[in-house]
Parts: structure tokens; sequence; C-alpha cells
């Protein structure tokens, strides 16, 4: 144990320290330094950043343990979480890189020719990152609890003075550089005791082969057979088939995220630092490969880690484990209270099924899983250290590129496009720097009472992208004559109509208590779930844009010469300001 | 003016065309079609399941550098080149 606690210090404080020296070495001199890193990043670094940026404790901590729990249903976040970057590279990224701003509200401005556009897309983004980054606080408090050994709260308030101390200080140009660093730990962090479980389970190292193979313990049973066949023996549903509310709501879900991928203002803005067009294409393959290389360990991770779960509780079957000779991981992770167990029956022995009233596991968090996952597999302890370091990697790069998202839509946008246009550059980077610390304290607040899983919540932020931003920077592209009146109808109908749904759901501004419909699913529309309900939104914002678009009549000639000039990748220049 | 429109509409026919594929291996294989597909097995995986949780990202990587370098060929060709 001692050991264990002297690694996982030296893994975490020698990445920070190296985190910090290369926001130190890059720190931000000028504006355009702060927010773009100065257009002059290749497609090979952009793509690791952005790898790095977008895989966030949702990805790294959560989404596997989601899996482990869901079967086939986790496969909306694999689906989703990757083909958004499809949509992403063809549709968006390249036009939005030659049009040439700093922000998504100037395109949206630019193209919408309205301050009022540029007003709600601000709004827009504020709601989506916030909402995200609430799902990393959980993620960072979940990291920080276990490692520190303390309960949840204190390990979130932790978390939040180290994302605050890292985000304010870097700027964009700090964060690349670090985020290419922090891609290398977490990637490495992630596959390692993934190749490690893997080759003990199925003596296949790799692990996107070994979900697929047989078990190495000479039963010559395929992993996934096993697998169905223990949780439906417990009475869970079968692990490769489980659906998670019909197919309708994974259709909707998977949708969902995608088009929420593409709507992301955190990760489209990574477009605006590559130099050409060409390298905006191809930042976005980068991206997906080194994005790809997680989403596919993932699935693996998640099964084998629930077979290990089940295989500890129950080692032959019929035979429980006595809670007294639980093993150290499961002690460890009582102590932090997201791992319960109540001895229903009085027998000393841990049962856990699928039946609420004798399951005696009664508190399994989703989101320890991945964390948890080496220490259940009896893996070194060097290895468990790595990946916590691994998650709070990937947790601080994705909180410090939405607050970094946020504060210059606000002190960018807002305060220099709109309200106070002679601001000084001094002190709109202190006034960024005063929204992303408000921002911190209001997400760490919500995340002390998160509307869900980690990677639940940041589905949700998913859903406000979706609807909102996302449908207005399509047509923007690929409707010439789309108008700015017409647009920002859509956003605000796609967005009011996704919010109304998830805060009737979740409770308004996801604070607890003020939910009027419960999580309850007989109220769910069509047995879509809040978290899935952004393509509906999306579909509701691309209606009545074109509804309203036969009302208002088509954008001005010069508008239109604007779109003509965005797609042909001729003659871009750098990322400019206003 | 005449020689944009064509590029553009190149584009967009490649845009339809990665589309539809992104489309078919995720929501038609991975989800709408995945009990039928589950029929059938590749090693320890059922094929809808994989189409979900692996070959659909496959595939995304593939096209999106499919398309990355079909649009190169298409700026040299209307010499839009940027740079």
């Amino acid at each position: 144990m001692e050991e264990l606690k002297l690694y996982t210090y030296i893994a975490v404080f020698g990445s920070f320290a190296l985190y910090f020296a290369i926001a130190w070495w890059a720190r931000a001199g000028s504006t355009s330094d702060f927010y773009v890193a100065g257009g002059g990043v290749t497609p090979l670094q952009n793509g690791m950043a952005i790898g790095a940026d977008w895989m966030s404790a949702a990805s790294f901590i959560s989404m596997a343990g989601l899996i482990a729990f869901l079967g086939y249903g986790g496969s909306v976040f694999l689906m989703g979480w990757t083909g958004g970057y499809v949509l992403l590279a063809m549709l968006l990224a390249p036009y939005m890189r030659k049009h040439g701003k700093f922000t998504v509200p100037e395109f949206i401005a630019d193209r919408y020719y309205s301050r009022t556009a540029r007003i709600v897309a601000v709004v827009c983004l504020i709601v989506a990152s916030l909402t995200y980054i609430i799902g990393q606080m959980k993620g960072v408090g979940v990291a920080f609890s276990r490692f520190l050994e303390v309960d949840y709260d204190l390990g979130l308030y932790i978390g939040m003075a180290v994302v605050w101390v890292y985000a304010v200080l870097g700027g964009m140009k700090g964060i690349t550089y670090t985020q290419i660093a922090q891609y290398c730990v977490l990637i490495f962090a992630y596959t390692i005791p993934a190749v490690f479980i893997s080759l003990q389970l199925t003596g296949n190292p790799i692990p996107q082969l070994g979900l697929g193979s047989t078990l190495a313990d000479g039963s010559g049973m395929y992993l996934l057979d096993k697998l169905d066949l223990v949780v439906t023996d417990l009475g869970f549903k079968e692990y490769t088939t489980d659906n998670m509310g019909g197919t309708l709501n994974m259709f909707a879900y998977t949708l969902s995220l995608m088009i929420g991928t593409a709507g992301l203002p955190h990760v489209i803005m990574r477009f605006f630092t590559v130099p050409s067009v060409k390298a905006a294409r191809s930042s976005a393959g980068y991206a997906l490969v080194f994005i790809a290389l997680l989403y596919t360990v993932a699935p693996a991770v998640g099964a084998m880690a629930r077979l290990n779960l089940m295989n500890t509780v129950e080692p032959v079957a019929g035979q429980n484990l006595e809670y007294a000779e639980r093993p150290q991981w499961f002690k460890d992770w009582e102590k932090t209270g997201l791992l319960q167990f109540e001895d229903k029956n009085g027998d000393g022995k841990i049962q856990y099924t699928a039946n609420a009233e004798t399951n005696e596991m009664t508190k399994v968090d989703r989101d320890i899983m991945v964390l948890a996952n080496p220490a259940i597999a009896n893996l070194p302890n060097w290895v468990i250290a790595l990946v916590a370091a691994g998650g709070i990697a990937a947790a601080l790069s994705t909180a410090a590129g939405l607050l970094l998202a946020i504060s210059s839509s606000v002190s960018h946008d807002l305060m220099k496009g709109v309200l106070t246009p002679n601001i000084s550059e001094k002190d709109e980077l202190m006034a960024g720097r005063v929204v992303m610390t408000i921002s911190i304290i209001v997400a760490g607040w919500l995340g002390l009472n998160p509307p869900g899983f980690a990677a639940g919540t940041v589905a949700l932020a998913f859903g406000l992208a979706a609807s909102s931003l996302f449908p207005a920077l399509m047509m923007g592209i690929f409707s010439k004559k789309m108008s700015g009146t017409a647009a920002v109808a859509g956003m605000c109908a796609g967005l009011g109509v996704t919010m109304l749904y998830v805060f009737q759901h979740k409770g308004f501004m996801f604070i607890p208590g003020t939910s009027f419909l419960g999580g309850l699913e007989e109220n769910w529309f069509l047995g879509i779930s809040p978290n899935a309900f952004g393509a509906v939104g999306a579909i509701v914002n691309f209606t009545v844009a074109f509804i309203m678009l036969k009302f208002t009549g088509p954008a001005p000639q010069e508008i239109q010469d604007m779109v003509d000039n965005f797609r042909v990748p001729h003659g871009a220049g750098k990322a400019h300001a206003h | 003016m005449e020689h944009k429109t064509t590029y553009w509409q190149e584009n967009l026919r490649l845009i339809f065309i990665c589309l539809i594929i992104w489309f078919v291996v995720s929501y038609g294989f991975g989800i709408l079609l995945v009990e039928q597909l589950n029929e059938f097995r590749l090693g320890g995986y059922k094929l809808g399941f994989w189409f979900a949780q692996q070959g659909s990202i496959y595939t995304f990587v593939g096209l999106v550098f499919w398309y990355t370098r079909q649009m190169n060929k298409l700026d040299a060709k209307y010499k839009v080149e940027d740079e």
C-alpha cells in the first residue's frame, strides 16, 4: 500500500510538473497567442492536441465504466464520439478555417450579419460548455478523492483549485503543447493496463482482438459469451444485446452525440489554429486516429472490468466472497463513498444481483471502474499510479479547453464585440481570466450533485450543442440563402426545446430538487432519454429555421458572396480579429 | 463563377457518398440491423455488436482520410489550393 501511494504521487506530481513547465515555457503573450496559438501548429500536433482536448474525464474515466454496465447499449458513446469527426471534417472545419476568425460566435456574427446572432451563439456556447465542465468536475473529484484518500466533495474542491491554476495561467498556446504531452500520458495510461488485462484473460496482448478471443482459462469459451452467461445468471440483461431503452433511443442518442461533437465550440476552435484549409481537413483525420486508439480499446476495458468484477464477487458460481475477505481496492473505494456494501441477509458474504431487494452492492459508481480496474486485475502498483495520472490529465486538458472557449466567447465576443468595443488587449485578457474563475466555481458547485455519471452529464452538453450551434453552422455553410433572423429563431427554438426537456427531467440548471418530472422513464417523449434529446432539438432547429426563411427572405447578396468565398480554400490567410 | 459551382458540386457529391457509408456502418449495421447481423460472428464478436463497438470507428477513420485525399485532388484540379 505504501508503495502504491508513493508511485501515485510520483506519477501525478511528475506529470503535473511537466505540464506546468511546458505551460510556463510557452506562456501567452498577446491575445492572438492566448486564443489561437499564432496559427502555426502542424496537423499532426493539432490532431494530438484535439485528441487530448476531446478525450476528457468522460472518455477516460467514465465511458468504459458505463459500457461495463450498459454492454451493447454503451455503443452510443463509442459511435457518437467518433462519428462526429466525420461531420466535422466534411461539413464544418475546412470552411470555418477558411473564413478565419477566432471564435465560433464570431463566425456566426459574420455569416448572419447580426449582433443578436452573436449573443445567442454566446449563450448556446456557455450553456453547453458549462454543462460539459460539470461532467469534468465529477471526474476530477472521483480521481482526486481516490488518490488522496478523501471523500468525493473534498476531492472536487482540490480539483477545482488545480484546474484554476492550470487554465488561467495557460492560454491556448501553453495548452496546445501541454495537450500533446497530456495525450501521450493519457493514451499510455489507458492502453497499458488494457494490454495487461487482455493478456491475463485471453493471452492476446491487443485489447481490440482480446475482446473477440477465447478465454485463457482453458475453457475454450469466448470472453463475450462467458460474460453474457455470468451476468444473465445473476439476473442482469445479456451484455452483448442490452440495448438501453430501445432502438429509437439508441439512434437518437448516437445522433445527438455525433452532431454535438461537431457543434462543440472548444473542438471547432482547434481548427482555427492550423495554417491552411488543407491542414484543417487532415487535422480532423489525425485527431480521429488518436481518438480511435482509445475508443477501440474502451469496449475491451469495459467488458473485461465487468468480468473481473463479477469474478471477484463470486469467484466460483454459488460461492460468494466473504465481506471480511474483500480485497484492498474494495476497501479503498469504500472510503470515497462511491462503492457501498450493505449486508442485507446478514450472512457476511457479498451478493451482487440485478434484484434491488437482495442486491448488497448498494452503490457501484460507474465512474470508479476504470480507475479501479488495474487493482481489480491485481496489476502492479506502477500501473495503477499511471492510470490515476492519466485520468487527471484527461480531465484537466478538457476542462482547460472548455474554459478557454467560454472565456473567449465572453471577453472577445460579448465584451469586445458587442458591449465595450474599445477594450484594451490587456483588459480583454483579464476579463477572460475572471470569466474562467467564475465558470470553475459554478461548475464545481453543480458538480457536488452532478446530474449523472460523468459521461452522462457530458452527453447532456452534447445534446445542447447539437440542438443549437451545429444546425446554425451547417446551414450557414450549405444554405447560401439562410437569413440571420431565421437562423436565430432556429437556434432559440432548438436550444429552448432541449433545455426544457432536459431541465424538467434533471432539474433547473441541474440544481437538485428542481426537476418536476423526475428522471422517470415513463415521462420520456417517445422513450427518448434527456441525454439523447439533442437530436430532436436539432431537427426542431432546422425546421424552424427553414420555415422562418420563407418569411424573412434570403440573406443579402454580399453575404451569399462571402459564403461562396469560404466554400473554396484558395487564399485563406491567418486567423484574424475583427 | 461557373467553375466554382462545379467544384462545389463535386465536393457535395463526395460528402454525400461519405455520409451514406457513415450512416450505414453506424446507424445501419450498429443499431437498426444489429439483431440480424448478430446472427453472424467475427471470432468471439457478434457481428452487429462488432460494428457498434469496433467496425464503425475504423470505417470513420478511413472515411475522413479518403475524403481529405479526394479533396486535395479536387483542389488541384480546379486550381483552388490554399498556400
